[in-house]
């Protein structure tokens, strides 16, 4: 194991540990206040944990009565913010980590301008900080942590202050140099767990709660939070020969799940574009679940219904003919192609 | 900036306040112009007590700064950037000969370093004999304006705040490396501005002085002494010489100034 992690912190209510292998990417996905950045800060010292033990490749990071200086640490840190130090150039920046570990001024600037090219900012050298634009200082705080050969390096929300016109171009380069590198990244955005990481783990309330390769967690996901996270809906129940009893009863048919054992506890995952809401009950065999509505929520272009742990996404002139509110009753209908069926332990 | 009248934007009666206030302090720098005596302006300061008190000032202020500069960086830094019990207390200490009237700070310095003040012993032991020296001028200068670059250079510190300092840790500098190459060159202005407010308020300053160093010529009578000296025997000496300070105040605050865009300007673009 490269990095070995468990530390609690009572007065944030954290309470973690995990593992992670040398060249693998974690992402550590969680709402606001889950405990991601604590999380961050106490692997890069620049926060105390209560207690706990971590090590970075045989090196002792913090434990009882012991904590590495941050410094000393071999651990990079890329936060929201490119905060490229404004007083110096674009190529001093980048040559920062390696001048800071004792290299001379001319081998800094050349693994300087080595990163650089490595983030398609070779351009910028003599550029000042204040002259760049979001992307642009991203870019060169990504050379600029990179240089610095770091073991581990920590990326929080390093795309959450970009434009959405510039995040692309910086994920994909982010794609690029973080393939095979040992690396935590701190998102909220799903889509930056899928393209940058081989494993999820999510958090609520300083706990782990879910913990995965990407596509299994987010796919399949074991717990409705989890779920809200990956943008899905789910319903536990037990496996029966046409599909799932679900835990308040209803049957329903669900297409594939061959491998699943009837009577074992499944999880079923649909997405709430993929349900269709009315009324009454909708004429036909389709899966037809009576629902509660609890919430209604504008989103943009759609409107969501939420029913408990179902939620179904509708367009505003369908809920304004429904005219549903929160404590009336509906109907959610699905295909049985459209839901996924696993089984719920992992 | 322009501000025409009638788009003024403050209301008018306070523009008026505001306007006789101004008055309050430009009129009484006018009235030292107007009584300056032209035809011997050249003459009066140039005369040996008056070169005398201007050299001794600038030198003593100048070492003054320096001293505020070596003891008033690592002040602030602890005041800034650590947390100890007591800390607020010792703040307020340590700003105090801002509120002291200078005359108090004088006999303070008195019974610490003088003939039988608390650390008798100790000069003795060595020979130091500091009341009533250039030194002791320096002494009272530096007791007067190191708050003045305390203040300012520990409100910068935390306007910056630990957010470059964080990042440049976790690149791998230590905390020697840090303060170098980082935390002080964000704070350079702040530190100039300081350092310049320090000057001034050495050069201005008279009551610590009298009382602690004496007034010695060529020694100890610093340019307000002798301004003030002055003031009895030869009025015109004493307003030609007020004028010469005036201009050097003037300068400084200019100087202060300057630094202090500067320091806006890096602050704005550190957001």
């Amino acid at each position: 194991m490269t990095l070995t992690f468990s530390a609690a912190l009572p007065q944030r209510r954290f309470d973690v540990s995990f593992t992670l292998r040398h060249g693998e990417t974690l992402a550590v996905l969680g709402p606001n206040g889950a405990g991601k950045s604590t999380l961050v800060n106490l692997i890069a010292g620049l926060l105390a944990p209560a207690s706990g033990h971590a090590e970075l490749e045989g090196e002792v990071l913090f434990g009882p009565g012991v904590s590495t200086p941050p410094h000393a640490r071999n651990v990079a840190l890329l936060a929201q913010d490119a905060l490229l130090f404004p007083h110096l150039s674009v190529l001093e920046n980048v040559a920062f980590g390696p001048r800071s570990s004792g290299a001379s001024r001319r081998t800094a600037r050349s693994t300087a301008r080595t990163w650089l090219a490595e983030v398609g900012a070779a351009g910028f050298e003599h550029r000042r900080p204040g002259e760049l634009s979001g992307g642009e200082a991203q870019r060169i705080a990504v050379a600029r942590a990179l240089a610095a050969e770091p073991r581990l390096l920590l990326l929080d929300e390093p795309m959450a202050a970009l434009d959405v016109a510039v995040a692309p171009a910086l994920r994909s380069m982010l794609r690029r140099v973080l393939a095979h590198r040992t690396a935590i990244i701190v998102t909220h955005d799903v889509l930056d767990a899928f393209s940058l990481a081989d494993r999820v783990i999510v958090l609520d309330g300083g706990r782990i709660v879910d913990d995965g390769p990407t596509r299994s967690v987010l796919e399949q996901p074991r717990d409705p939070f989890t779920a809200g996270i990956a943008g899905l809906s789910v319903l536990h129940g037990i496996r029966t020969a046409e599909g799932l009893r679900t835990t308040d009863g209803d049957e329903l048919r669900i297409a594939g799940g061959e491998d699943l054992e009837p009577g074992s506890a499944c999880t079923l995952a649909i997405r709430p574009s993929s349900i269709r809401v009315s009324a009454s009950r909708p004429a036909g065999a389709g899966n037809a679940l009576r629902v509660g509505i609890s919430d209604v929520e504008p989103r943009g272009d759609l409107v969501r219904l939420r029913a408990g742990a179902l939620a179904a996404d509708v367009t505003p002139a369908t809920a304004a003919d429904l005219d549903l509110g929160a404590g009336s009753t509906a109907w959610f209908a699905f295909r049985a192609e459209d839901a996924v069926l696993y089984s719920a332990t992992r | 900036m322009k501000h025409s009248p009638g788009h003024a934007r403050v209301p008018l009666w306070v523009l008026a306040i505001a306007t006789v206030g101004a008055l309050f302090v430009v009129l009484p720098l006018v009235a030292i112009v107007v009584r300056v005596n032209w035809g011997q302006f050249i003459p009066l300061i140039t005369s040996e007590s008056s070169v005398d008190a201007l050299l001794l000032s600038l030198r003593t202020s100048a070492v003054a700064t320096v001293l505020c500069v070596v003891f008033g960086v690592p002040m602030a830094l602890v005041l800034a950037r650590t947390a100890f019990p007591g800390q607020r207390i010792l703040r307020a200490l340590v700003l105090l000969p801002l509120v002291l009237p200078p005359v108090v700070g004088g006999i303070a310095l008195l019974y610490t370093f003088g003939r039988q003040g608390l650390l008798k012993e100790p000069m003795n032991l060595f020979g130091i004999q500091i009341a009533f020296s250039t030194t002791a001028v320096i002494l009272a200068q530096t007791f007067v304006a190191l708050p003045f670059l305390v203040l300012s250079l520990e409100g910068a510190l935390r306007t910056v705040g630990t957010r470059y300092e964080a990042v440049a840790a976790t690149l791998g500098a230590g905390p020697t490396t840090v303060l170098r190459r980082v935390t002080l060159p964000l704070v350079l202005p702040a530190l100039v501005s300081g350092a310049v407010l320090s000057f001034a308020r050495a050069l201005g300053e008279f009551g610590a002085t009298l009382t602690f160093a004496g007034s010695l010529q060529g020694v100890t009578r610093t340019l307000p002494l002798e301004i003030y000296l002055q003031r009895e025997s030869d009025p015109d000496a004493a307003v030609a010489l007020a004028l010469v300070l005036v201009a050097v105040a003037i300068l400084v605050v200019g100087l202060a100034n300057q630094a202090g865009v500067r320091g806006r300007f890096s602050a704005g673009s550190l957001s």
